[in-house]
C-alpha cells in the first residue's frame, strides 16, 4: 500500500515537473517570437512550408475520406428522421467545429510533429546544437522558434484544406451517390453555419497547432542525446500531443458552447 | 586579472567542478600561452571534455575561475559570452556538421550568421578555407557523403573560417585511419603557425599528440599531475605519468573496477 502511494506521488511529481518545464519553455519561446519574426522571417517561412508540405498529402487524403464517411453516416442517420436535406449543414458543422481541427492536429503530430522532434533530437545527439552555441549562434532562435512558429501558422491552413476537401467528399457521396439535392445541400450549409462556428474552428486550430508544435520542439530539444532517446522523444510527441489535443478540445468546446 | 595582451591566453585558477556527488575537478590550475599548441591529456573519464566546456562557458565552475583573453568567463553575460565565442573555433569529436547543409554552406554558416559579406567575398573566404584543408572539390557534398576524416577536415575549415584567436580540438584523432590522422596532425600544426592562433587539443592519444603539441598537461583526480613538453613527460619518473605515457594496463589507475572480493563473490550463492 505504501509503495503504491509512493509510486503515485512520484508519477504525479514527475508529471507536474514536466508540465512546469514545458510551461517555462513555452514562455521562453513566446518571449523570443518578435525578435525571430523580424530577424529570421525567412526561416519561419521555410518552416511553414516544411510543416505544411510535410502534412499536406496525408491531410488531403484523410479529409476526403472523412468527408465521404460523414456523407454516408450522416445520410443514414438523418434519413431516420427524414432530415437528409440537412446533410450539408451537419457535415460542415462537424468538420469546422470538431473533426477538422482535431483530426488535422493528430495527423500533424504523426507527420510533421515526429519529423520536427526527431530532427531536433538528432541535432542534439550529433552535437549540432552545441556546435551552434560554440559558433555564437543561439540554437533556440535559429532552430526551435522558427519550427514552433511554422507549426502554429501552418495548422490553420491545413485545417482549412482538410475542411474544404472534407466538404467536397461529403458532397460527392451525399449528392452524387445518395441523391441529396445539390441546391439544398449548399443552402442548408449556408443557412446553418454561423461565423461563430468558423471562429471556433480557427481558435481550436491555432491552439492545437501551438500545442502540437510546442510538444514536438520540446521533446526534441530535451531528449536524451542517443538513438533510443530520439526514438522515445518521437513517440512521446505523438502520444502527448494526442492526449493534450483531446483534453483541450473538451475544455475549449465547453468554454465556447 | 589578466590583461588582454598578456602572454597567457587561457588562465585557469583553482577550478573545482562536480557532477552530483562526483568531484571532477578539485582546485585545477593551468595556463595556456598565446601561440602554443597545448595538449590536455588523461585517461577516459577524467573530465577533459568537461574542461573544454568550462573554458568556453558552456558550464559554470563551482569554484575558481577561467580567464580567457583577460575576461573571467563565468562573469560574462550571455551576449558577451557569445561575442567571446566568435574568437573561438571548436572542432568537435565527430565534426558536428549541420546535416541539412552541404560542405560549402557548413563552412559559410558562421560568416552568414555574423558578417554581412557579399556573396562573392564569402565564396572566396569559404573556398580558401576549404582549399586549406584540401576539400575545395568536395564543396557540394553533404555530410552524409563524407568519410570520418573528411568530416573532421570540413569541421576544421568551419572552425577557422572566422580566423579565431583560440582553436579547440576535442579528440581530433579518434577513429581516423593513418592517412587522415597524418593529414589532421599536419593541419593542426600548420593552421596554428600560419594563422598565429593558440590551440588546445584534448586527447588520450599520447603518440599523436606528442608530435604536434608544444606542451602537454596530464590530468588525473581533478588536478594537473604533470605538465611540460612531450619530451619532458616521456622521461618523467612518476608512476602515473609512466603508466599513461607507456600505456601500462595496471598501475595507479587500476585494471580492475572496484569490486567485492573475487573469491568471496564466486563462492557466494547470491546473484550479484
Amino acid at each position: 500500500m505504501t509503495d503504491w502511494v509512493r509510486d503515485l506521488s512520484f508519477t504525479a511529481r514527475g508529471a507536474l515537473t514536466t508540465l512546469g518545464a514545458t510551461t517555462l519553455f513555452l514562455l521562453d519561446l513566446v518571449s523570443r517570437i518578435p525578435r525571430v519574426f523580424v530577424r529570421r522571417f525567412g526561416l519561419v517561412v521555410a518552416q511553414i512550408y516544411n510543416a505544411g508540405a510535410l502534412s499536406l498529402t496525408i491531410v488531403m487524403v484523410s479529409g476526403f475520406f472523412v468527408g465521404m464517411v460523414l456523407g454516408l453516416q450522416g445520410f443514414d442517420s438523418l434519413s431516420r428522421f427524414d432530415a437528409e436535406e440537412s446533410l450539408g449543414a451537419v457535415a460542415a458543422l462537424s468538420l469546422f467545429k470538431e473533426l477538422g481541427p482535431v483530426i488535422t492536429a493528430l495527423l500533424f503530430a504523426g507527420r510533421a510533429g515526429t519529423a520536427i522532434a526527431s530532427e531536433i533530437g538528432l541535432m542534439r545527439a550529433t552535437d549540432q546544437l552545441v556546435a551552434m552555441e560554440m559558433m555564437a549562434v543561439d540554437p533556440v532562435n535559429r532552430v526551435i522558434v522558427p519550427r514552433f512558429l511554422g507549426g502554429i501558422i501552418a495548422m490553420p491552413l491545413l485545417v482549412a484544406i482538410f475542411n474544404g476537401i472534407g466538404i467536397t467528399g461529403t458532397y460527392l457521396v451525399g449528392v452524387s451517390v445518395m441523391g441529396v439535392d445539390s441546391g439544398v445541400f449548399w443552402s442548408q450549409l449556408h443557412a446553418n453555419v454561423d461565423f461563430a462556428d468558423v471562429v471556433e474552428g480557427i481558435v481550436k486550430s491555432l491552439v492545437f497547432g501551438g500545442v502540437a508544435s510546442l510538444l514536438a520542439v520540446y521533446e526534441g530539444y530535451t531528449c536524451i542525446p542517443s538513438a533510443e532517446g530520439v526514438g522515445r522523444a518521437t513517440t512521446r510527441t505523438v502520444v502527448s500531443t494526442a492526449v493534450s489535443v483531446l483534453i483541450l478540445d473538451y475544455l475549449i468546446t465547453s468554454a465556447l458552447i | 586579472m589578466l590583461e588582454a595582451d598578456s602572454e597567457i591566453l587561457v588562465d585557469i585558477r583553482g577550478l573545482s567542478f562536480s557532477r552530483g556527488d562526483r568531484k571532477i575537478f578539485d582546485g585545477l590550475d593551468m595556463e595556456i600561452r598565446r601561440g602554443e599548441v597545448a595538449a590536455i591529456m588523461g585517461p577516459s573519464g577524467t573530465g577533459k571534455t568537461t574542461l573544454l566546456r568550462l573554458i568556453t562557458g558552456q558550464l559554470v565552475p563551482d569554484e575558481g575561475t577561467v580567464t580567457l583573453n583577460g575576461l573571467v568567463v563565468k562573469d560574462q553575460p550571455r551576449d558577451k559570452l557569445f561575442e567571446m565565442r566568435r574568437e573561438i573555433g571548436m572542432l568537435f569529436q565527430q565534426g558536428a556538421l549541420l546535416t541539412d547543409f552541404d560542405v560549402y554552406e557548413n563552412v559559410a554558416f558562421p560568416l552568414r550568421e555574423h558578417t554581412n559579406l557579399s556573396e562573392r567575398l564569402l565564396r572566396r573566404v569559404v573556398l580558401t578555407k576549404l582549399h586549406a584543408v584540401g576539400l575545395r572539390g568536395a564543396a557540394r557534398l553533404y555530410p552524409s557523403e563524407l568519410s570520418g576524416g573528411m568530416a573532421r577536415r570540413v569541421a576544421l575549415a568551419r572552425a577557422i573560417v572566422m580566423d579565431p584567436e583560440l582553436l579547440i580540438y576535442d579528440e581530433p584523432f579518434s577513429g581516423l585511419d593513418p592517412i587522415s590522422l597524418g593529414v589532421v596532425l599536419r593541419l593542426i600544426r600548420q593552421i596554428n603557425d600560419a594563422l598565429g592562433t593558440t590551440s588546445i587539443i584534448v586527447s588520450h592519444d599520447v603518440k599523436e599528440t606528442a608530435t604536434v603539441a608544444d606542451r602537454s598537461f596530464l590530468i588525473s583526480d581533478g588536478k594537473v599531475v604533470a605538465s611540460g613538453s612531450p619530451q619532458q613527460l616521456r622521461v618523467d619518473r612518476s608512476e602515473f605519468v609512466r603508466q599513461f605515457i607507456l600505456g601500462l594496463a595496471d598501475g595507479p589507475v587500476p585494471f580492475h573496477y572496484p569490486a567485492p572480493d573475487y573469491r568471496e563473490q564466486l563462492l557466494s550463492r547470491e546473484e550479484s
